[in-house]
């Protein structure tokens, strides 16, 4: 872990993550009994997306995008170069807030309650996010990355409950179905697009592949779980993402109720009983 | 020259008062104000001059004119909210009055007739600190509110124009904050302290209105309740182990001090607004903006925090510091709570800065050398970022006529400095890499190393901070119909203010880790003799993540960039202002209305106040049990 | 073949169309057909979307409505009108409210006749719309190269 694999994250994340929503529209369509689109259709969607106009309702909106994706790209650098948890989490956070405003900023009702779902999205996740780093500081004794990943033993056995927490976020993360309340990839018209119903050609792209490094990035976080063997741990966070999809199909949308009450009352509960299990065992 | 530059510190805004209180010729007092606060400003920075080298400074300060003229003064307040609470024939505020006043006289002319202190006044780096606030911020404010309330008079006609005796209480109430900040002499600390309540009282009550004086009597309650818990302690304190001196108690075994420090937590908690004394705090908000932001958000209520801080390293590992913990933490997750479904721009405010107090004393409960770092960061930043915030508040309520969130919509048309500077100062409240944001990682770690189950708590509160101030930056940038600037009717000194605190928060956030290093660390290791850890790699990565928020200003200079403005997308139905105006189902024309969710039935203010104030009813009992089983 | 081919995302307004052709349009992006097997999404947002999926006959209520969704959307774009309504407004073209078809309005690239259209028509009509795309785009380029 150094400035190399952050720099790795860099330049191979977006294919990953690329590949991943290739995975996930060919796997959507099969369960949908459609053969799908070519596996690599969101590179050829990215690649027209900067062919085409950018048209903006406010001038500005577009700035805030662009930082976003620079942020995001930067907190996955800082998790990837090994750096600490915890700012890590809180750099993810300033990315989001970038997200967010440049929703309000576009200042089209859609947008607009695009933004204040992706906001509440942001406080539903964060408890969870934030227990994971307090979970692994509490076995490892470090919040850096790098001390995690060396950790010799299975975290996921020390650390059940965060897991659970963690779990239950990562479709919000992804804005996948049941939580895709802010925007989403499917057809869910009342939407229209939610909070990038604005953006258009080149910044459409750029909020494209920053979601395909966050997509990393989160899947990294769950790596963590499992780093204790490098392919498991590639291969149970492969599979994490696999039933991430197959919920996002087979599950109906959700009201931001059940969203924020699930998500905190889970991390409170699982994250509650698992730090009394820690407690207790030491 | 230490002792001198103290005095004038304290004596100094005493003059300008005094001053001010005499010649009230509206003309007048500007000039007065301006010195003053230039003054003050140089005279607090003075005090970084001095090379403290990681030692309390003790300054014997032997005055004998001093006691009596407390002593007089004690009577002469006493008196006057004697007066006045029986003129409104409030019960309780009365009995309050008697009973300290009472105390206090048995006291002089009884057992501690022979009470002396050996050093009266002290400086230390935490000390430094709290003038440093006070000095700067404090005359800030004062020159904020020299235009403030010229626009004040003229929207509230039907209020007489009282301004110099406004401004003369602003600066008794500075020269008593300094005095809280320097005194070692415990019973100079409570006779400042109570100025400072008196100050609060008075300019709660500015308006003269019903609601002003009905809070400010609300006010008045709780802090003379804290205010007798104080004299209290320190008579116990005197009385079982002979001394008045904060630095003496602090180096007696925990068990002697336990009860005093109980006491006088209690004190510091009613002062800082802490469940389930949170109401007045939020009452004290129908006083003028710079009211609350010098007494109710950056210096009075941290005079609570401050010594419930000084006493963290008797707190730390006990059971009554647990539950001063449990206090802080209840308070903190209440208050940003409730944040989220008020509407009231002033409200969050006071809400907000009632949960970061919460913060505050929770670092101090939990009292490691850990905690108390980080509650210190919290107090510099919190007093900087709050107090612009107040601030802003003011101006645009005085500028579009509401302080309501749902109407700053399109500010940043409006009034794009202001709401830029209005911005920094939220992020500055939540958001990494600026201040606040850092502290509350620095309490996160040092609640881990005490007790997770606390982390657990801290986790949901920031989450709450997090969605509320994000909607408010929101609320600023959402252009929902088209507006005309404004700007143009903000005064320069406000202004002034308004700049010199954005620049304050930005560098502050820029140099922390240098201001922690040469401020705060001294103080942390004076005490525990350990030191905060700040790895090299994490100072780097907040100086990156400053360095690319500070670009994004300047991202908006590229006006070059290839982009075509269409209609905002109103499922075509847009007719009119083509972004703002849409066709309806019924064929008129209709405004598009863009408003935040307050989520006001899951959040609901009423319901969640009576559970914190029932919760920490339950602890402060607790917290009574424990220092009186602490006592025997 | 450009990019612009390979990810044609389609915006669908139903003019006041009695539903056979939308039925349709659905009915390609569905296992049967699945049109998305050649990159087309659905997207429902002008923003985003290359072509223009017109439905129904054109009148005086919805022709604005058509005009701004066509406005709103980036360059290069392609208007497709589907169905005998679109295409010339049909058996309703002599209503006293009807326009006629969509190319009153908007400039319609690709007529897709037919009462309802037939599914396999459709295909043929995006396959000849992402053609049409990447001549426009390179139209667009050469335009610009010409003015500098």
């Amino acid at each position: 872990m150094s400035l190399i694999t952050g720099f790795l994250f860099v330049v191979i994340a977006p294919l990953v993550g690329g590949l991943l929503s290739g995975i996930d529209r060919k796997l959507t369509a099969r369960m949908q009994g459609r053969i799908g689109p070519p596996l690599l259709q969101p590179f050829y969607d990215v690649e027209k997306l900067f062919q085409k106009e950018n048209l903006v309702a406010r001038h500005t909106q577009n700035l805030y995008m662009e930082f976003f994706f620079v942020m995001t790209i930067f907190t996955g650098a800082l998790f990837f170069s090994g750096g600490d948890l915890l700012l890590v989490i809180f750099s993810l956070t300033l990315a989001g807030v970038f997200f967010a405003l440049g929703g309000y900023k576009a200042s089209s009702p859609y947008s607009f309650i695009g933004a204040q779902r992706e906001t509440l999205q942001m406080m539903a996740y964060e408890p969870a996010v934030l227990l994971v780093a307090v979970g692994m500081y509490m076995v490892t004794k470090s919040f850096q990355v790098a001390d995690i990943i060396a950790y010799p033993k299975p975290l996921i056995l020390d650390l059940p409950g965060f897991f659970l927490a963690f779990f239950f976020i990562l479709a919000i993360k992804f804005r996948k179905s049941p939580f895709d309340l802010s925007t989403s990839h499917h057809a869910h018209q009342e939407l229209v697009k939610g909070i990038t119903t604005e953006f258009s050609g080149r910044t459409l792209a750029l909020i494209e592949i920053a979601h395909w490094y966050e997509y990393v990035f989160v899947l990294g976080i769950g790596y963590l779980f499992f780093a204790w063997n490098m392919w498991i741990g590639l291969v149970v966070t492969f599979f994490l993402f696999e039933l991430i999809i197959i919920i996002d199909n087979a599950a109906a949308r959700v009201r931001w109720q059940w969203m924020v009450g699930g998500a905190w009352i889970i991390a409170l509960i699982a994250g509650m009983g698992n730090i009394l299990y820690l407690m207790l065992r030491h | 020259m230490l002792f001198q530059l103290l005095s004038f510190l304290i004596i100094f805004p005493l003059c300008i008062a005094a001053l001010a209180f005499i010649n009230r010729k509206a003309s007048a007092f500007a000039p007065l104000v301006y010195t003053g606060a230039g003054m003050l400003i140089l005279a607090s920075l003075m005090l970084l001059s001095i090379p403290l080298g990681g030692k309390t400074v003790m300054i014997p300060a032997h005055i004998t004119w001093a006691e009596p003229v407390i002593l007089i003064s004690e009577i002469a307040i006493s008196a006057f909210l004697l007066f006045l609470a029986l003129k409104r024939k409030d019960i309780v505020v009365s009995s309050l009055v008697v009973a300290s006043a009472g105390l206090l006289f048995w006291f002089y002319f009884g057992p501690g007739h022979a009470a002396h202190a050996e050093n009266n006044l002290f400086l230390d780096p935490f000390s430094v600190i709290m003038g440093l606030i006070v000095g700067m911020i404090g005359s800030l404010i004062a020159v904020y509110a020299v235009g403030y309330m010229k626009d004040f008079c003229k929207h509230h006609r039907e209020i007489p124009d009282r301004r110099p005796v406004f401004f003369g209480i602003i600066f008794l109430f500075l020269s008593a904050m300094f005095g809280v900040c320097f005194s070692n002499n415990l019973f100079w600390l409570f006779f400042f302290w109570e100025i400072t309540t008196v100050c609060s009282f008075l300019l709660i009550g500015y308006k003269g209105d019903e609601p002003s004086v009905k809070n400010a009597f609300g006010a008045l309650r709780w802090n003379m309740l804290g205010g007798l818990a104080f004299l209290v302690g320190i008579i116990y304190l005197y009385m079982s182990t002979g001394t008045v001196e904060l630095d003496k108690a602090l180096q007696l075994p925990k068990a002697v001090v336990l009860l005093p420090v109980v006491l006088i937590s209690f004190a510091g908690m009613t002062k800082s607004a802490q469940l389930p004394f949170s109401s007045w705090l939020v009452g004290a908000m129908v006083a003028p903006t710079p009211v609350s932001a010098l007494l109710h958000s950056s210096t009075m209520v941290k005079a609570g925090v401050y010594i419930v801080l000084k006493f963290a390293p008797v707190l730390e590992g006990t059971l009554a510091g647990f539950v001063v913990a449990l206090i802080g933490i209840l308070t903190f997750l209440m208050g940003s709570f409730i944040c989220i479904s008020q509407t009231d721009a002033k409200k969050v405010l006071a809400y907000s800065t009632i949960a970061n107090l919460g913060l505050i004393i929770l670092c101090a409960g939990v009292g490691t050398y850990e905690a108390v770092w980080a509650g210190i960061l919290l107090i510099i930043f919190h007093a900087i970022a709050k107090g612009l915030l107040f601030l802003c508040v003011g101006v645009v309520e005085h500028t579009i006529g509401s302080r309501r969130i749902e109407d700053m919509s399109g500010l940043i048309m409006r009034m794009p400095r202001v709401s830029v500077m209005m911005q920094v100062g939220i992020a500055g409240m939540f958001l990494a890499p600026f201040g606040m944001l850092i502290s509350k990682w620095a309490v996160l770690k040092a609640l881990l190393d005490y007790n997770p189950f606390l982390a657990l708590f801290l986790v949901f509160g920031s989450s709450a901070t997090l969605f509320f101030w994000v909607k408010w930056i929101g609320k600023l940038l959402v252009i929902d119909r088209p507006y005309q600037k404004l700007e143009a009717k903000v005064s320069k000194d406000q202004m002034f203010a308004l700049g010199t605190l954005t620049v304050l928060t930005i560098l502050m956030c820029g140099f922390f880790s240098h201001v922690a290093n040469t401020m705060i660390e001294p103080y942390v290791f004076m005490i525990y003799g350990k030191q905060m850890e700040m790895s090299a790699g994490n100072v780097t990565t907040m100086g990156i993540m400053l360095t690319m928020v500070a670009l994004f200003p300047f991202s908006f200079l590229d006006s070059s960039r290839k982009v075509k403005i269409t209609d905002a997308y109103l499922a075509g139905a847009n007719t009119g202002e083509r972004s703002h105006q849409f066709t309806s189902s019924l064929g008129g024309v209709k405004d598009m209305a863009l408003k935040n969710y307050y989520l006001e039935d899951h959040f609901p203010e009423a319901r969640l106040m009576g559970l914190g104030v029932g919760l920490a009813i339950l602890l402060c009992v607790a917290l009574a049990v424990i220092g009186g089983v602490g006592c025997l | 073949m450009g990019a612009l081919s390979k990810s044609p995302w389609i915006i669908h307004y139903d003019g006041s169309s009695c539903n056979g052709c939308d039925i349709e349009v659905l009915a390609v992006l569905m296992p049967r057909f699945d049109l998305e097997r050649f990159g087309v999404v659905n997207t429902g947002n002008p923003k985003h979307a290359d072509i223009l999926l017109l439905t129904g006959s054109i009148n005086h209520q919805n022709a604005p409505i058509v005009k701004s969704i066509y406005d709103q959307m980036p360059e290069p774009k392609v208007v497709m009108a589907v169905g005998i309504c679109a295409t010339s407004g049909g058996i309703f073209r002599e209503c006293y409210n009807v326009l006629g078809g969509a190319d009153k309005v908007v400039p319609v690239d690709i007529y897709v006749p037919g009462c309802a259209v037939r599914p396999e028509a459709l295909i043929d009509a995006a396959v000849q719309a992402v053609g049409l795309l990447d001549k426009k785009r390179a139209a667009a380029l050469a335009a610009e190269k010409e003015k500098e």
